[in-house]
């Protein structure tokens, strides 16, 4: 049997290394796709420019106005090719149901050569990412997440990027009676006297924080996959998404908290009405943060640079401001680059 | 073992001490066993003897626990050498076993695996698929042959690798009866005119009586007996051999007159009345089952008329088999009878007593040496 | 019920205009799933060989944990390469998470237990001695076990079949290691997922109707070649 076993495990041996062959020749082939020509590299000198002005440390970064640089909006490709073309970055499901990504990361590839494999989980997630080092830049919506990340020291430079807010919605009947309450304590109070149906991501993302944050204002526990958690207040959006739990409260008739792109975005397919909007407390801020590459030497340093500084770009920050407007009569995201964080929700 | 070989042509094939375990169970005990070149040697046994078994293991399908086979002077231990020396075997099994392919392909499939010259892998093969009749099988997906050609092709198959050694586990069973005997008569021809060593596992007593040089009876899976046919069936050695062979009458003679297809045969003193075409000075072999014949006392003479033989002689050995008794009776030359307990009781015989043994000329079957 | 019959049009309207991102996305489904099948063959049905014929210690480990193979769920498969495949994997120098490459050792590792299993129960069904009749007939170990597998080919096209059958359906690793990159890991499953999730019901039964063609067309066509030698 000896004789049988040998050229098999032979066979076997030439099959693996066949596999190791094939997969990387597809791993590379995603990669060769970004662009090569030439001109000027202006992403490269927007890097050095803003790597000396960001003088502020963590945990919270404002760099000062000053700090912006000029560069063309018209895109022109990079002198070089990067030496690691791909960016993993971690981002949160909100920037991809509101559309918002597909429109940025092309404009990126196509001006810098890098090659963005975008992963859009929870914030939660997308923070645990970074932690574990297997992302390079973050774009999330969770300030004490990303905040404890910060002080953990696995971030640098974090960059307010943009924000918008957080709406209340529900179904047109409206149980529990809640349209037009301005405060959002005061309304998830109601829900919770009514018994009425709450839907929550219940997957530690930026969204399901802000949802806990709410619930603890208003004097009600809930916990993630908590067995003590009311009847009523549901968890259906772990690994989904924003998007998909939006659909489930629609089709349930129950109240859900949602920031407002990803509702705008796809109200067509959305049977709910805004219940409660425009409170201080419901604003959605996004910040980019890049891996810290001293913990991390794997992580794509000049990358996730490279992308952070192309979020915070005045050229981007412009389409951050009109994103939307054509489309769906308004905007969905506002561009913060600049401010400080407690300035917003002055609009 | 066979004291009628000489010693100056070695064996095709020879087996020592070999030990085969089957799941831990010793099912095969060979303490010597030799293949002369050229003969026809068939094992017989009862079902679970092992004589597949001991098939397999010298045609070196079956790895032994211990012991060697050595094959014209190569022993079979040393693992290279086994594909070089099982290409000089061929093994025929009770089921054709053809792959699902052509008839063709099935036939050129180990003379391909020799890398023999394509010429002679065509010639080869139409030679025996014509020697088998089956030449216009050729190119029949194997599957829609029926059981007697299926058989002829893996005939052709094993004879095409042209072995020095073929072994055949119980090639004609489970063939019909009529189809089976057009078969066993061109094997035999084959077998005689090629004159192969041949190995050859039966359970059927005048398969092995047509066409063995040497017969061993394996019991449990060691060889209690072994000789010519006529040794193994007419002398068994102990009860349990007897059993199983059902000890025949195997004679030899010459036919020393014809007539009208009723045929005088001398054998040893005694002149057999049967029924044949051959004229005289034929050699022939005889076989006459030991149920045909029948035992009266001299008395009774004149009752026997329909029967054509009848001889006298004196009871020299028995062996009580369940209800029935074999007798030999001797007449000059030993006559094999089984008689059922209750006649021998009746006419109170024993060793020694004066019998008279009839059989009909018809009860003779008789081959052509 | 209209949404499906949209759905359906729009398939065909997709189809004919031979709309360039479906194209793309249905091409990347063949080529990965394929891609995963025929090295999950060249593995599977060696080892699967090897099991159904090889006697050695530890024989049944192997076969239970084939068979349990053979029911691993895509997910779980999925995050076990993206434990090795992420930045900070051990694999993770070859930057391979989210590529196609990922896809491909994933759909990779769901669909060779299913080969080697079915290898292993084809070559079990066979008459155990035809193995000694092809081995008398003087062919070296390799022809035996050539000629082994050619008699047990129509058992194992149905191997072929399971094996594609499971890695073009298979979504959750897909997603989990390919992430439905748009243009870059979007096979047709993720793409019907996130259609789905956007509300892009037509286009997602679209996409569904496109790749059940697929796999009807690959699935016939490994059965033409399966049946051939039958109708005769």
């Amino acid at each position: 049997m000896k004789k049988l076993i040998t050229p098999m495990l032979k066979m076997l041996f030439i099959t693996a290394v066949l596999l190791g062959l094939v997969s990387s020749l597809f791993g590379c082939s995603s990669t060769t796709t970004a662009t090569t020509t030439t001109t000027t590299n202006t992403a490269t000198q927007v890097t050095t420019t803003l790597k000396t002005t960001s003088t502020t440390t963590m945990p919270v970064s404002t760099t000062t106005s000053s700090a912006v640089v000029t560069t063309s909006t018209t895109i022109t490709p990079p002198l070089v090719k990067p030496a690691n073309p791909e960016i993993i970055l971690s981002s949160t499901t909100s920037t991809r149901d509101s559309g918002l990504m597909d429109v940025l990361i092309p404009i990126f590839q196509a001006k810098t050569g890098y090659v963005v494999k975008p992963v859009y989980v929870g914030s939660g997630a997308a923070i645990a990412l970074g932690q574990a080092g297997n992302a390079d830049v973050m774009l999330v919506h969770s300030p004490a997440a990303e905040v404890t990340f910060m002080q953990g020291g696995y971030g640098i430079y974090r960059r307010l990027v943009m924000h918008n807010d957080f709406i209340i919605m529900g179904p047109p009947t409206d149980p529990a009676g809640i349209k037009g309450t301005a405060n959002p304590v005061d309304a998830l109070k109601k829900i919770a006297a009514s018994g009425a149906k709450f839907y929550s991501r219940g997957d530690n993302s930026g969204t399901d924080a802000m949802d806990k944050s709410l619930f603890a204002k208003a004097g009600i526990t809930v916990k993630d996959g908590a067995s003590t958690n009311p009847s009523w207040y549901i968890e259906g959006g772990a690994g989904t998404g924003m998007l998909d739990l939006l659909r489930v409260a629609s089709e349930k008739g129950g109240y859900i908290l949602t920031d407002r792109s990803t509702y705008v975005a796809n109200q067509k397919v959305l049977t709910l009405d805004i219940m409660v909007q425009g409170d201080p407390s419901l604003l959605n801020v996004y910040h980019v943060i890049q891996v810290n590459p001293a913990v991390f030497p794997k992580v794509n340093a000049a990358g996730a640079q490279a992308f952070s500084d192309f979020m915070i770009d005045p050229a981007t920050q412009k389409i951050i401001a009109q994103y939307g407007i054509a489309q769906y009569g308004q905007e969905l995201f506002f561009p913060d680059f600049g401010k400080s964080e407690s300035q917003l929700g002055s609009q | 073992m066979n004291p009628m070989q000489t010693k100056a042509v070695p064996p095709a094939l020879e087996a020592n001490n070999l030990a085969v375990k089957l799941g831990g169970k010793q099912v095969l005990n060979i303490a010597e066993l030799q293949v002369n070149k050229n003969e026809v040697l068939v094992i017989i046994g009862p079902n679970g003897s092992g004589k597949t078994t001991l098939l397999l293991s010298l045609a070196l399908l079956i790895k032994p626990a211990s012991g060697t086979i050595t094959y014209q002077g190569y022993a079979s231990s040393k693992n290279t050498a086994t594909l070089e020396l099982r290409r000089k075997l061929a093994v025929v099994f009770q089921e054709p076993l053809l792959l699902n392919t052509t008839v063709w392909n099935n036939i050129t499939l180990g003379l391909r695996a020799r890398k023999l010259p394509v010429e002679e892998i065509k010639a080869r093969t139409e030679k025996w698929l014509a020697r088998f009749g089956i030449a216009d099988l050729a190119q029949r997906q194997a599957k829609t042959l029926s059981g007697g050609e299926a058989k002829r092709v893996s005939l052709a198959r094993a004879f095409a690798l042209q072995p020095d050694v073929l072994f055949l586990d119980e090639p004609f069973n489970g063939v019909d009866s009529p189809t089976r005997q057009a078969l066993m008569e061109d094997f035999g021809s084959v077998l005689r005119e090629t004159n192969v060593t041949t190995v050859m596992v039966t359970h059927d007593r005048s398969e092995a009586l047509m066409m063995a040089h040497r017969v061993i009876v394996l019991i449990n899976g060691s060889i209690r007996q072994m000789g010519t046919p006529p040794q193994v069936f007419s002398n068994p050695v102990d009860e349990e051999v007897a059993n199983f062979v059902e000890a025949g009458n195997i004679m030899h003679g010459v036919v020393s007159s014809q007539s009208e297809g009723q045929a005088l045969v001398d054998v040893g003193g005694l002149r057999l009345d049967v029924v044949s075409n051959l004229s005289a000075g034929a050699k022939v072999t005889m076989f006459l089952h030991d149920d045909d014949i029948t035992i009266s006392l001299p008395a009774a003479q004149t009752q026997l008329s329909s029967a054509r033989n009848h001889y006298t002689g004196k009871i020299s050995k028995i062996f009580p088999t369940g209800s029935q008794i074999r007798v030999t009776v001797d007449c000059g030359i030993p006559m094999v009878a089984l008689i059922t307990k209750r006649s021998w009781e009746e006419l109170s015989l024993k060793i020694g007593d004066t019998v008279i043994v009839s059989f009909k000329a018809s009860s003779i079957h008789l081959i052509p040496k | 019920m209209g949404i499906i019959v949209d759905g359906i049009k729009q398939a065909f309207l997709l189809l004919i205009h031979g709309d360039k991102q479906m194209l793309q996305i249905a091409w990347l489904s063949l080529v990965v799933s394929g891609t995963a099948t025929i090295l999950s063959l060249l593995i599977g049905i060696p080892l699967g060989s090897i099991l159904g014929l090889a006697k050695f210690p530890g024989r049944r480990v192997v076969v239970s944990l084939v068979n349990t193979g053979m029911g691993a769920p895509p997910v779980v498969v999925g995050l076990i390469v993206s434990i090795f495949l992420w930045r900070q994997g051990l694999l993770g120098f070859l930057h391979l998470m989210y590529s196609p490459g990922a896809m491909i050792i994933a759909q990779f590792i769901i669909a060779f237990p299913i080969v080697a299993g079915f290898t292993l129960a084809a070559m079990q069904q066979l008459d155990p001695k035809l193995r000694l009749q092809i081995t008398a007939l003087g062919v070296s170990k390799i022809q035996l076990v050539w000629q082994l597998l050619l008699e047990a080919r129509l058992p194992l096209m149905a191997a072929v079949m399971a094996g594609f059958g499971a890695v073009i359906s298979e979504v959750g690793a897909s997603m989990m290691v390919g992430a439905n990159i748009t243009g870059q890991t979007r096979v047709m499953t993720t793409a019907i997922v996130g259609e789905n999730s956007k509300g892009n019901f037509a286009l997602a039964i679209a996409l569904s109707v496109i790749l059940m063609a697929i796999v009807y067309l690959v699935t016939l066509l490994l059965t033409m070649i399966q049946q051939r030698n039958k109708v005769r």
